[in-house]
């Protein structure tokens, strides 16, 4: 791939349309990228010579999305991803810099594991930002050492694919979190209400004999932590996939009390509810489950009015065997990474007129926020240029066995899709072109 | 890829014409007359959980259709090895299978099978979902004691929630018109069971069950499904046990039923088990009639 452009080249975006929503721009401009920089943004044609050019006329070029929630399952889980494989489909989705959730084999709960995965042996074409373990092993017990994982390069601390239960184990990670700026990321779900569950209670799963995870289950976790949040000066909780309308009170009760609480929504969340699970389709299994169709609808307005910051995968790559199996027995999760920008663009920008520029604002600006990711989620000068240049008006049909995912574990395999990634630039360097 | 033909894996997705068909061919087989109709095939009886009725009942039907059976229960099979569901389906279709008869702890089980493997695949009870055959013997054995399923009304009392019996019965009346009362406690009944099926309602109260009923379900109170619920059962006996004077509300003609095993003195008095209205082993006898008839389609032999 680097054969596109050496490093330390120019490289300029001509004739494109730029939407960047922390520099508020959303206007015809031409970008010159050196040293893998953004090197100047101007009016069309106000930039002369460059090594190279890229046309986009008729695209969108936007920062590069940075995804919050990604498990590409190294260590250690190397036959459902790879580094090297999640990371191309992340660039084939326009994302540049994905965070990697901490729940592999072993669990990232050491600054080792954390450099292990930044290594440049591992592969990686897009940025990769890990997120380690808040707990030792996950396990909910002992707190990690947040100051050294951080230094090594950790964006964030979780026990993602599990909650971290214990209130006291939670408040000591948001004072010790508030001490260091490190964001605190919370799988919402009191595990004590959802054992054995498959998918959301409702009649859906009543009809099917599926035991099911009620919003409860989510949102009273998410109002202790708010809670706690809010007592603590400086503390930051960043609350994953949030997936119910409950819930969502919960994050609005804090931010309205300017604590720092964020969230992040996945693409189908807003996409899908539990009538869609059907013939016990393990594709449509996923922790939070999908929900009913007025969490979602509390989600799209909750993706609209600000209260979510950002839109995330929650990329959850399963071998075939791991879930061609009994629902109930089924690994949870689904891949995400190709296909978020066409469901965002298809379902929030067209069908519900969200303007694009809080779509991309969603996918950039909005999660560089929640994880301070300097330098990152805009164009403007001096950033990293790291750019994705997609035709929202492009209509397509996503065809799971083609992923560049080593896993093909989607419910929306074969969907009409409109808006497609056309170029990645990671770092000034052509990463993915169609 | 699609179930395959003569599939039966559940009541919802069936219409009422296709149950009467069942139905119908049921009562021109005798269970103790051989039919040959399944001369030659093998029927694989694939148990992932205990049965009595069921099982022999399968087998028996598949035996007097003259197919040879082959039981494959999970403890003493490579299912215990860690064999994998679709995995000892692949087997059992090498080994030649015309019809897979599946019972399994975990709801969907025999879709996920029928939809991998080109042979027909029979659920005989999928955790929580569904237990067809038991739902058309259920509706063979009340049209022996009523002309019609029309206009009926049934009260199903009990653990609503575990049970995959109650499940598919909804479905089967519902689908002919019949009222359905669900009665238990709120744990064992939660409002959302009304969702189910059209005409279906939830009370609280016996006697409002009964009230007008002509087909009285019990379910067993299965204790191995209850563990961590926190059902009282002195209390339970005491709101909802079936007993001879509770009975005396629902119509004169009022037949009583129950899947089994029953627990006498429990969801049941022993008058009322062993009493003139009750159907409990007639329900036991019209499953191979009944079972001879799924097996039947299930080859295509059911003309």
């Amino acid at each position: 791939m680097a054969h596109d452009k050496s490093p330390g080249g120019s490289l300029l975006i001509k004739g494109g349309h730029l939407i960047d929503p922390a520099a508020k721009i959303d206007a015809p401009m031409d970008i010159l990228i050196e040293h893998g920089r953004v090197a100047e943004v101007a009016a069309p044609n106000k930039i002369k010579g460059a090594d190279e050019k890229f046309d986009a006329r008729g695209l969108i070029v936007a920062p590069g999305f940075i995804d919050l929630h990604v498990h590409l399952r190294e260590p250690g889980q190397a036959h459902k991803e790879t580094i090297a494989s999640g990371t191309a489909a992340a660039a084939a989705g326009g994302f540049t810099s994905v965070c990697t959730m901490p729940n592999t084999a072993p669990v990232v709960d050491s600054v080792e594991w954390v450099q292990w995965l930044r290594s440049p042996e591992r592969g990686a074409v897009v940025n990769v930002f890990p997120i380690a373990a808040a707990t030792r092993g996950s396990k909910g017990g002992t707190l990690t050492d947040f100051r050294s994982l951080q230094r090594a390069g950790a964006v964030a601390v979780t026990d993602d694919g599990k909650p971290i239960l214990e209130d006291d184990t939670m408040r000591s990670a948001l004072v010790l979190g508030s001490e260091l700026h490190f964001p605190i990321v919370q799988h919402a779900e009191d595990t004590r209400l959802t054992e054995h569950c498959s998918m959301h209670a409702g009649a859906r799963a009543f009809r099917l004999g599926l035991h099911g995870m009620t919003s409860a289950a989510e949102a009273t976790i998410v109002e202790r932590d708010v809670h706690l949040a809010m007592q603590i000066p400086n503390s930051r909780l960043h609350v994953a996939h949030i997936s119910t309308a409950d819930a969502l009170k919960g994050v609005r009760r804090g931010k309205r009390a300017k604590t720092r609480v964020t969230c992040e929504v996945t693409p189908h969340h807003f996409t899908l509810t539990d009538e869609d699970v059907r013939d016990y389709d393990s594709r449509y299994k996923m922790n939070p489950p999908l929900r009913s169709v007025s969490d979602m609808e509390a989600i799209l307005v909750a993706l609209e009015d600000g209260t979510v910051d950002a839109i995330a995968t929650d990329h959850a790559p399963h071998a075939a065997h791991e879930k061609e199996m009994e629902f109930e027995l089924a690994a949870f999760g689904i891949t995400g990474l190709e296909t978020a920008l066409a469901l965002a663009i298809t379902k929030l920008h067209k069908e519900k007129r969200m303007p694009l520029d809080r779509v991309v604002e969603l996918l950039t600006a909005g999660p560089a926020r929640c994880f301070d990711l300097r330098g990152r989620g805009s164009l403007a000068r001096g950033y990293f240029a790291d750019v994705a240049i997609f035709d929202p008006r492009k209509r397509w049909t996503f065809d799971a066995a083609k992923s560049l995912s080593k896993s093909k574990n989607t419910p929306f395999d074969g969907w009409q899709l409109t808006g497609k990634v056309v170029a990645t630039i990671v770092g000034g360097e052509i990463v993915h072109r169609t | 890829m699609s179930a395959a033909r003569g599939s039966l894996l559940g009541i919802e997705s069936l219409d009422a014409a296709e149950i009467l068909k069942i139905l119908k061919f049921a009562r021109r087989m005798n269970p103790d007359r051989p039919r040959p109709l399944l001369k030659g095939k093998r029927v694989v009886l694939l148990f992932y959980e205990a049965s009595t009725r069921t099982r022999s009942s399968f087998e028996i039907a598949a035996k007097m259709l003259g197919a040879h059976t082959v039981l494959i229960q999970s403890s003493g099979s490579s299912i215990e090895k860690g064999e994998s569901l679709l995995d000892t389906g692949y087997t059992v279709r090498a080994l030649g299978a015309d019809v897979i008869v599946i019972r399994h702890p975990n709801a969907g089980a025999p879709h996920v099978m029928a939809r991998h493997i080109d042979v027909p695949v029979i659920n005989a009870g999928d955790g929580l979902h569904e237990h067809p055959s038991q739902a058309l013997l259920d509706a063979y054995t009340i049209l022996r004691s009523k002309k019609k399923l029309q206009g009926l009304q049934a009260a199903i009392v009990g653990d609503i929630f575990h049970s995959r019996v109650a499940r598919s019965a909804c479905h089967l009346l519902s689908k002919f018109g019949v009222k359905v009362i669900l009665c238990g406690p709120a744990e064992l009944v939660p409002e959302i069971a009304a969702t189910l099926a059209p005409g279906v309602r939830v009370t609280r109260h016996i006697e409002d069950a009964l009230r007008g009923t002509d087909v009285v379900m019990l379910l067993r109170m299965q204790k191995e499904r209850l563990a961590g619920m926190k059902i009282d059962l002195p209390d339970y006996i005491a709101r909802y046990q079936m007993t001879a004077a509770r009975l005396k509300t629902a119509k004169k003609d009022a037949i009583v039923m129950h899947p089994g095993p029953i627990i006498r003195g429990l969801e049941l008095t022993s008058e009322v088990a062993d009493g003139p209205q009750a159907r409990i082993l007639e329900e036991v006898r019209n499953g191979v009639p009944t079972r001879m008839a799924i097996l039947a389609r299930a080859v295509g032999r059911m003309r």
